[in-house]
């Protein structure tokens, strides 16, 4: 095997870090096949053992949504902007399930392969990172069941959709970097573990999904409502779908990409310095 | 560049006192350290008195190649050293540099997910292992065939019997092939057949050029395979040697904790009055107290005895257990008749009786010493059959050229006679 030259073949020098590097992108490189099979293991197993396997990536979503028209729509009339209420809420859900699956799956993904982590080196970020990639590929799952409904009542993206890209790369930036948070300080304190759940669930009631964010007309608490950037990247994905129902949030969405874009970076610097310690406090 | 392949300078590393961190620090603490600034103030919450150095000035080297052994008693540092090495810890201070892939049979199995099927598995975990893709593709058959699970290999490992399950983890991490193998067998898992699985790679790499850190509790297995050896004591290195030198040294020296028992006084109940235990001890063939004999050397059994009154017809003894509760001899110190005569009575006082148990007599392995004080038929004054265990070390006994593990708990040298006969 001594033929062969791989980056294997490089020294590797051990000792205690302490930079200031927030992230080694050549290193993760090295390990992209390590994130692709994770990312592959969790899609795999996520659905192993059930009758409807992949279905449930629709199905969750749909399930909300149904429960939302009939309690908000119908019942309580929460207003949905002139949308048709299930159109309206599905728009909302399907970010936000990309969101609040890659926090709760990311948050735990440390603590929930601590063998790995005890027992071999790889870049700890791995495990976040493929946790999020996974939940990616269940939103791409469930995007026609959006698409199917648009055609249903009618509704045509206009030119923003071309923005969609950009509001799921936010959703993703904000869910990774909040996760950073969240995995490192699980390692320490499993009150993380009970904690995300919670914060995930008022994450919700304060990000447009059940309710158009017009309910809120306090120039004030608009502003302070604006801090989380998934209203921005809630109203941008429903504004650049379903018509020129508002205008294009352009302050919100500077505001949104921003914050999140700090989220992300002090994440990645929290991670950087505690997970020197994780396999001995695991 | 060097031929080297693991330089290691000064590494340490400290830990905290304490299992629970949290202990130590606030929430508050662990949110803001990343952020202070002050490495001084980061590092001075670790003091003296809640700290300790599970390593302290490691430096060797390695050349390529070569099979280093790292011996040394429990809580040394031994496995430390290898999670250092392996870049699962980070050292305190120092730095250490390696030419190559790690690799190590701790890690088999690692990351292998019950729902995943056997092929699913070797991917995952060979990815895991940080092996490529292409890698695996090209080893695959090779894989199946080594974990002797080919008619399962579509099955979920969940339906996997254990040692199927073992087989096809060593499998994979068998094909590893990295530059520097680190083997841990203190903690290694698994029954008899696949320990002796893992030894086997380990003669295999050796002979293919590969360098080794061979951690192990086995002498026998360090001497087999490494040349030099390493002795850790207390997180520091007290000696590096040719594993000949290396093992004399560590056997000799009592480093192998224990090998020693004191009662306390809660330990003893009020019936064995006037007969009070204190203390049993090994000693090896150089009088040193230690928990490790060897099977060539013979060793010495001490027991120390208090008599508050005489005792009449009082006999104390020993029994020699082996760890699965099978007796292997009962003796006692007034067994000769004439020396039963001659402590019929034995007065107040503090005693000691001490037997050598010959050379030549126990197989490798851990035994259990129980003691006995009693008068026979009338009473049984102090009895314990777990009073104390040693391990019996097979280094240089009969058949050790052949590394496999003997059946039988004696191992004594016989005098074989080999004639033609035609």
């Amino acid at each position: 095997m001594g033929l062969e030259t791989s980056p294997e073949d490089v020294r590797v020098t051990i000792k205690p870090s302490n930079g200031w590097k927030i992230i080694d992108f050549k290193e993760l490189k090295h390990y992209k096949e390590l994130i692709f099979f994770m990312t592959w293991r969790d899609l795999k197993v996520r659905y192993k053992q059930t009758i409807l396997g992949a279905a449930w990536a629709i199905i969750q979503p749909v399930m909300t949504m149904v429960v939302f028209s009939i309690f908000f729509g119908n019942l309580a009339k929460v207003p949905s902007d002139g949308i048709p209420y299930p159109l309206f809420s599905l728009a909302g859900l399907l970010p936000w399930q990309l969101f609040e699956n890659s926090l709760r799956n990311a948050s735990k993904s440390l603590v929930a392969n601590r063998n790995m982590i005890t027992k071999i080196y790889f870049p700890r970020i791995v495990l976040p990172l493929s946790s999020v990639l996974a939940c990616i590929v269940d939103f791409f799952v469930a995007l026609p069941i959006l698409i199917g409904f648009m055609i249903y009542y009618q509704y045509s993206p206009n030119i923003y959709a071309l923005l969609i890209p950009y509001y799921l790369l936010l959703t993703v930036i904000t869910a990774f970097g909040v996760s950073l948070w969240f995995s490192a300080m699980d390692v320490m304190y499993r009150d993380i573990g009970y904690i995300v759940p919670f914060i995930s669930q008022l994450w919700m009631y304060l990000t447009p999904i059940a309710y158009g964010s017009g309910i809120i007309s306090n120039p004030k608490l608009q502003f302070i409502y604006n801090l989380n950037p998934m209203v921005g990247v809630v109203n941008g994905f429903r504004s650049s779908i379903l018509g020129e129902y508002i205008k294009l949030p352009i302050q919100s969405m500077i505001l949104s990409a921003v914050i999140s874009i700090l989220i992300l970076v002090s994440g990645l610097f929290y991670f950087r310095r505690m997970e020197k310690q994780f396999a001995d406090v695991i | 560049m060097n031929d080297y392949a693991v330089e290691v300078h000064d590494i340490g590393k400290r830990y905290r006192i304490g299992a629970a961190p949290a202990a130590y620090r606030t929430f508050r603490e662990t949110l803001t350290e990343p952020f202070n600034k002050s490495k001084s103030k980061h590092h001075g919450k670790m003091t003296d008195d809640n700290s300790f150095w599970a390593l302290k000035d490691i430096s060797f080297n390695v050349k390529q190649g070569q099979a280093l052994g790292i011996i040394g008693r429990n809580g040394a540092g031994k496995s430390t050293l290898l999670k250092i090495l392996s870049r699962v810890t980070e050292p305190t201070v120092g730095s250490a540099s390696i030419k190559g892939r790690v690799g190590s049979l701790l890690e088999v199995g690692t990351g292998f997910h019950p729902e995943l099927t056997g092929r699913e598995n070797i991917y995952l975990n060979g990815a895991i292992l940080g092996m490529r893709r292409t890698e695996i593709d090209r080893k695959l058959d090779e894989i199946i065939a080594f974990s002797e699970v080919e008619e399962f290999i579509d099955t979920p490992v969940k339906r996997y019997s254990s040692g199927m399950y073992l087989r096809l983890a060593f499998a994979v991490a068998a094909h590893l092939e990295p530059e520097v193998l680190v083997v841990d067998e203190v903690l290694a898992v698994g029954d008899a057949e696949f320990q002796r699985k893992c030894l086997g790679k380990m003669t295999d790499v050796t002979n293919e050029g590969r360098t080794i850190l061979f951690v192990s509790h086995n002498m026998s297995a360090i001497l087999r395979l490494t040349n030099e050896t390493i002795v850790l004591e207390k997180g520091k290195m007290v000696m590096r040697a040719p594993s000949v030198e290396a093992v004399d040294y560590y056997l000799s020296h009592g480093f192998s904790q224990g090998g020693e028992r004191f009662w306390t006084a809660e330990e003893i109940s009020k019936d064995a009055a006037p007969f009070t235990p204190l203390a049993i001890r090994i000693l090896t063939d150089r009088n040193h107290v230690s928990e490790t004999v060897r099977s060539t050397e013979p060793f010495q059994v001490e027991f120390e005895y208090r008599l508050d009154a005489p005792i009449t017809g009082l006999r104390v003894g020993i029994y020699l257990i082996s760890t699965r509760g099978e007796f292997i001899f009962t003796s006692f110190d007034v067994d000769d008749p004439e020396k039963f005569t001659q402590y019929g009575t034995r007065e107040k006082g503090k005693y000691r009786s001490r037997c050598t148990i010959p050379a030549d007599l126990l197989n490798e392995g851990k035994y259990v010493i129980g003691v006995n004080a009693s008068t026979f038929k009338i009473k049984r004054y102090f009895h314990e059959e777990q009073a104390l265990t040693f391990n019996v070390d097979g280094t240089g006994a009969p058949g050790t050229q052949w590394p496999e593990t003997r059946s039988g708990m004696i191992r004594p040298r016989l005098n074989w006679e080999i004639e033609g006969i035609d």
